[in-house]
């Protein structure tokens, strides 16, 4: 059977979470008799030994390169030398066309796309070959405006996409929910397939934590929260701050570090100051690589706000790297982590009490981390696999769905 | 009856904070010295300054008062430029000296780290201020004076400090509101003050040489000795015209190729032309001229901005609670009698520290980010709180609790 896997980023050039989703995902189905061709918007060595990965380049087009941040514009050099930049609508329209060449003289069993940016071209791909397409969706529109309607166009791309799909897939069953909300999609058309982790892929930490002053600081008493996420609507952030105020009215000793970018960068330094706890807030901008790992690590509690979360990854990173998580039951990790303290995104006073009893108290700390851990070692994206396989061989054989 | 001009030049440059992340607190205590090739290299902004700035002025300067026994100015030389240019630029900061050995140059007292300390310790901005004149004793071997604090901020309590300090005289900007009808080109005296006397900047004059000196679409463009001349001499009655600016006018702020040089070369020719015309320091004015009513200035002031207040500075929550955060840590950084920390400490007061972070203007890209060595007021806010995190790390090494 071979696969074509249509994806947008994948890791080290990730800016989160889905890149990291379809590389373990592909990981585990190169396991399974079947082939995949991965094709990306740009040009780049992932150093991916599984899996084949073609670049899908507009005619004339020599390079695509793009920066880590998501949403971001990507540069095209053309064959002549010269380069271009382009908006990521401009680039999701490039790419439809790029993939729609490609197929004209490959052939596929199978197409299983990833998220709006790929969903034309997936379309493009059953209109020229009819072949099956699953939709894979990582978020919808609604997830990333935070909860608000958020862009027409692409509210347009993924009602059109979703319900012309053969099967569609969800990383929850909050995902789910949305896409039936938001599109009229049936329910017995979406199957969930949870995201997972693996975690033999936990990078061992060495001993010097980058963040040698917060350690000075833990040693003084102090206790450490963090975030790790784009700074954005959709993660809750500004909750997250006004919880942190009324943790330190109680806990002084506690700082928080947000680690990330984003558009709401600047407007939560200067809501940090004006809730009068800029010395408690450390931001570090977006980290890769050690400084990425070394924030899981050095935190007593990992914080994810999120006002909507199809899946949510960061807290299981956390608990792999050793700390327990606090997370919104607006997430799909919800549905699937038990040890870990869960609140309503808008319940601020419930997350400072919650926040609060853990940095004032250790015990509390090591055990809901233990369990937790517990848990993070029998999660592996081998189920995940299996339910895919199974998906694909339906609409193979061309059984009813 | 004379009539004088008191030209009055401020002389500064900051300690940048270089690009400081938090992965260098508790590692890298080193906030100051970044890469020469650096947006935020000191070294290379002050060697820029000095070519284009200092050491010309300083030759025309000196010309002048060779040329023109009348010729007169003051400066005002803070602590963290006197270093740099000890350090970078000693030739320029020899060419500071020869004006002062000329015997018409006035230093101001002011405080070592431009800082606005005064609003926050006062134990410590009379240690700065302490400090600065000690420095100027050393390097150009006269005592201050004339106070000028940071920024000319100034108000009731400022004055009336300086007065019990035994000055002679204090400076400020010559805001509308407060003089009302009056005018700033006469010596005043400052309410619930004894024996001091206030200088008021005529800010009109003044920004037409540092402001709209270059500016093409400006009516009275271009601006020459002879007219700007003109229009002192139309100001029958006054006694003296205070001419406040940065010295970084000349060469720095307006270019070598606005002329602004050859208008500081003229200036003193045309109007000693006249008769009775003449140029005073600050203090000879003060000597010379009986103040002509009493000026009350409850709330503060400063010269910059249209509101003419601390907000430049201190507007914001980010620069209130920086500022604020970094005073807190003074008992505890003396008490380590640790010197270097004491001397970060105090680099980090530093008004333009605080202006980088001023979010004012910041959509207009407007004279704040012309001063600013960093892409936007939350980066220098980053970069400040960064090393005021190493500070406190320094401290928790001193044994303190933090």
């Amino acid at each position: 059977m071979k696969v074509l896997m249509l994806g947008w980023e994948l890791p080290p050039y990730n800016s989160g979470g889905l890149g990291m989703a379809c590389y373990q995902l592909c990981k585990a189905l190169s396991k399974k008799d079947l082939t995949i061709e991965f094709v990306l918007p740009y040009s780049a060595d992932h150093g991916i030994d599984f899996m084949d990965i073609t670049a899908a380049h507009p005619q004339g087009v020599a390079s695509v390169t793009r920066s880590g941040i998501a949403y971001d514009s990507y540069k095209y050099v053309l064959e002549d030398g010269s380069e271009e930049w382009l908006d990521i609508y401009d680039q999701q329209e490039l790419y439809e066309h790029a993939v729609a060449r490609l197929v004209e003289t490959t052939e596929f069993d199978i197409v299983h796309a990833h998220d709006w940016l790929t969903f034309r071209a997936a379309l493009r791909v059953k209109e020229a070959k009819h072949c099956p397409i699953i939709l894979h969706v990582h978020s919808v529109e609604s997830d990333r405006s935070g909860s608000r309607h958020g862009n027409p166009l692409v509210r347009e791309i993924e009602e059109m996409a979703l319900l012309a799909a053969d099967r569609v897939i969800a990383v929850s069953q909050h995902t789910k929910n949305a896409i039936m909300r938001d599109y009229g999609v049936p329910a017995d058309n979406i199957e969930v397939v949870h995201n997972s982790i693996e975690p033999g892929d936990i990078t061992p930490l060495d001993p010097n934590n980058a963040y040698h002053y917060l350690e000075t600081l833990k040693s003084q008493g102090w206790r450490v929260v963090v975030n790790i996420g784009r700074l954005t609507v959709q993660k809750g952030l500004p909750n997250f701050l006004k919880a942190a105020q009324m943790v330190v009215a109680k806990a002084p000793k506690t700082m928080f570090l947000i680690v990330g970018s984003g558009e709401q960068y600047y407007e939560l330094l200067t809501m940090a100051a004006d809730l009068g706890i800029a010395k408690n807030v450390l931001f570090t901008d977006f980290q890769r690589g050690k400084r990425w790992r070394d924030a899981y690590a050095i935190g007593d509690l990992f914080v994810m706000p999120s006002v909507s979360e199809p899946f949510g990854l960061t807290p299981l990173e956390a608990i792999g790297y050793g700390t327990p998580a606090l997370i919104t039951h607006q997430s799909g990790v919800s549905e699937i982590l038990q040890n870990c303290l869960k609140v309503d995104f808008w319940d601020i006073n419930e997350m400072a009490n919650q926040i609060s009893a853990v940095v004032q108290n250790d015990a509390l700390r090591d055990v809901l981390h233990a369990n937790a851990f517990r848990e993070f070692q029998g999660l592996s994206w081998t189920d995940a696999s299996h339910k895919i396989e199974k998906i694909y061989n339906r609409h193979l054989v061309g059984a009813a769905v | 009856m004379s009539k004088a001009i008191v030209l009055y030049l401020h002389v500064h440059q900051p300690y940048r904070i270089r690009h400081y992340t938090v992965f260098d607190s508790g590692i890298d205590h080193n906030y100051f010295d970044a890469a020469y090739d650096s947006q935020t290299s000191n070294e290379r902004i002050l060697k820029k300054v000095a070519e284009k700035s200092y050491l010309p002025t300083n030759a025309r300067l000196l010309e002048l008062l060779r040329t023109n026994p009348q010729f007169k100015l003051s400066l005002s030389i803070t602590g963290t430029v006197i270093e740099q240019l000890e350090r970078w630029a000693p030739k320029a900061l020899d060419s500071f000296k020869e004006l002062c050995a000329t015997g018409r140059v006035e230093i101001v007292a002011e405080t070592y780290h431009h800082s606005l300390a005064f609003f926050y310790s006062r134990a410590e901005f009379e240690m700065q201020v302490e400090m600065h004149k000690r420095k100027v004793q050393a390097v150009f071997g006269q005592t201050p004076q004339v106070f000028r604090n940071t920024e000319l901020a100034y108000n009731n309590d400022v004055a009336h400090w300086a007065d019990k300090a035994g000055y002679k005289g204090v400076l400020a900007e010559g805001w509308d509101p407060i003089l009302n009808w009056r005018s700033p080109n006469y010596v005043y005296r400052p309410t619930y003050t004894d024996n001091i006397r206030l200088l008021m900047k005529n800010y009109k004059l003044s920004d037409d040489i540092a402001f709209r000196f270059g500016d093409q679409n400006w009516s009275e463009w271009p601006l020459t000795a002879d007219k700007f001349s003109h229009w002192l001499s139309e100001d029958k009655n006054a006694t003296n015209f205070n001419l406040f600016m940065d010295y970084e006018t000349f060469g720095e702020h307006q270019w070598s190729e606005s002329g602004i040089f050859d208008f500081l070369s003229h200036l003193p020719v045309e109007w000693l032309k006249t008769a009775g015309n003449t140029f005073m320091t600050v203090s000879e004015a003060i000597d010379n001229f009986e103040p002509v009513d009493q000026v009350d200035v409850p709330n503060t002031i400063t010269w910059a901005d249209t509101e003419r207040d601390l907000s430049a500075w201190l507007g914001n929550a980010l620069q209130a609670s920086s500022i604020q955060a970094l005073y807190d840590l003074q008992a505890d950084v003396i008490k380590t009698g640790d010197l270097a920390l004491i001397d970060d400490w105090r680099r980090l007061q530093t008004s333009d520290h605080f202006y980088y972070m001023c979010t004012k203007y910041f959509n207009d890209g407007d004279i704040h980010a012309y001063f600013s060595p960093y892409d936007t007021p939350y980066e220098a806010y980053i970069n400040f709180m960064n090393a005021y995190h190493d500070l406190k790390f320094r401290l928790i090494e001193h044994g303190v609790t933090v």
